[in-house]
């Protein structure tokens, strides 16, 4: 075994945070950061503002833009 | 227990974690398959049991101590971890489909394993290589599966249709795949992963808005709304990048 081997449970603790971030984030940011816009924008138009059916609308319409979007960025990269 | 009532709730659960069990299970096989054929069964499968021993401990462990949870805010993180991931699955999915990333190619990942197995020695007895990569490439594929079932089995309180949905596609494809062998490329893998992508966001876009307690017109049955309207979205996306055709694929992430 290595002397200078950080302790187990630091690499576990490290091992579990770089699956979540790899799980969550990976290849895709952009729908990681989307997905924390759309929650706030619902909190706004729901819980602050109170409107339910624009929030019913809002919420799935988002994510599809989202989706378009990061598709979008992937067509470019592949025209680089 | 099983809930005996089929709501809509239910059938995307069951439909959502049996074919994403199979299409993980699918890449597991792969490499259990070359590990098995190169190595010999022994480790292997022994490999495939510890790594299914950790799986059910792990769904045991967590998915009873999750519904602990308040609801709200189990519902909203269930849902954007579901959201982020199906968006993840679904965006796969439309470039494989479009021609902007490479298919997802079991019978190359096949050959690849088994030329890097062929070049390591074999052990005397048990063989510390078939094992490892054994464990590895179920535990792995495995983990996907278990946050699926601990998620939309907490969220909806039916952890056990969950668990049962997700032991029935290993049983089928584990059994299906022991007699085809080396024929899995032959499975539509990039459609189920578009499927298990439209009703992981549909889910995930309902629990994110149970959480944030907006009111769905229509209850449980807004799901099947939300399947239907990311189906069209992927399908017109799809249409959209064929008609404009593709780059490099390399580029692609």
């Amino acid at each position: 075994m290595e002397k200078n081997q950080p302790p187990f449970a630091l690499r576990l603790l490290k091992g579990f945070a770089m699956f979540w971030w790899d799980f969550l984030v990976g290849d895709t940011p952009e729908l990681f950061v989307a997905a924390l816009v759309i929650i706030a924008a619902v909190t706004v138009l729901r819980i602050v503002w109170q409107l339910n059916a624009i929030a019913v609308a809002a919420l799935p319409l988002l994510a599809i833009v989202a989706l378009g979007v990061s598709v979008h960025r992937a067509q470019r990269a592949a025209r680089k | 227990m099983i809930a005996t009532t089929v709501s809509s709730g239910a059938l995307v659960l069951v439909v959502a974690v049996f074919l994403a069990s199979a299409v993980e299970m699918v890449e597991a096989l792969t490499i259990v398959l070359a590990v098995g054929h190169t190595r010999g069964w022994r480790s292997a499968l022994e490999g495939v049991g510890a790594a299914l021993v950790t799986l059910v401990v792990l769904v045991a462990g967590f998915g009873p101590a999750l519904v602990r949870v308040p609801t709200d805010a189990l519902h909203l993180v269930i849902g954007a971890i579901l959201m982020i991931f199906g968006m993840q699955w679904l965006r796969k999915a439309i470039l494989r489909s479009s021609g902007l990333k490479a298919m997802h190619d079991e019978d190359a990942i096949y050959h690849e394993t088994v030329e890097e197995l062929s070049e390591l020695a074999t052990g005397p007895k048990r063989d510390r290589i078939s094992f490892v990569v054994a464990y590895k490439g179920v535990f792995l594929e495995g983990l996907e599966v278990v946050i699926l079932v601990i998620t939309l089995g907490t969220s909806d309180h039916r952890l056990g249709l969950a668990s049962v949905s997700a032991a029935s596609a290993v049983v089928i494809v584990g059994v299906v795949g022991a007699i085809v062998a080396k024929q899995l490329s032959k499975v539509p893998e990039n459609a189920m992963k578009m499927g298990v992508g439209v009703l992981l966001v549909s889910y995930g876009t309902f629990w994110t808005g149970e959480g944030l307690k907006v009111s769905w017109p229509g209850a449980d049955a807004t799901l099947l709304v939300f399947v239907a309207l990311y189906a069209l979205a992927t399908w017109t996306l799809v249409l959209m990048l064929r008609r404009e055709g593709v780059g490099d694929p390399a580029n692609v992430a």
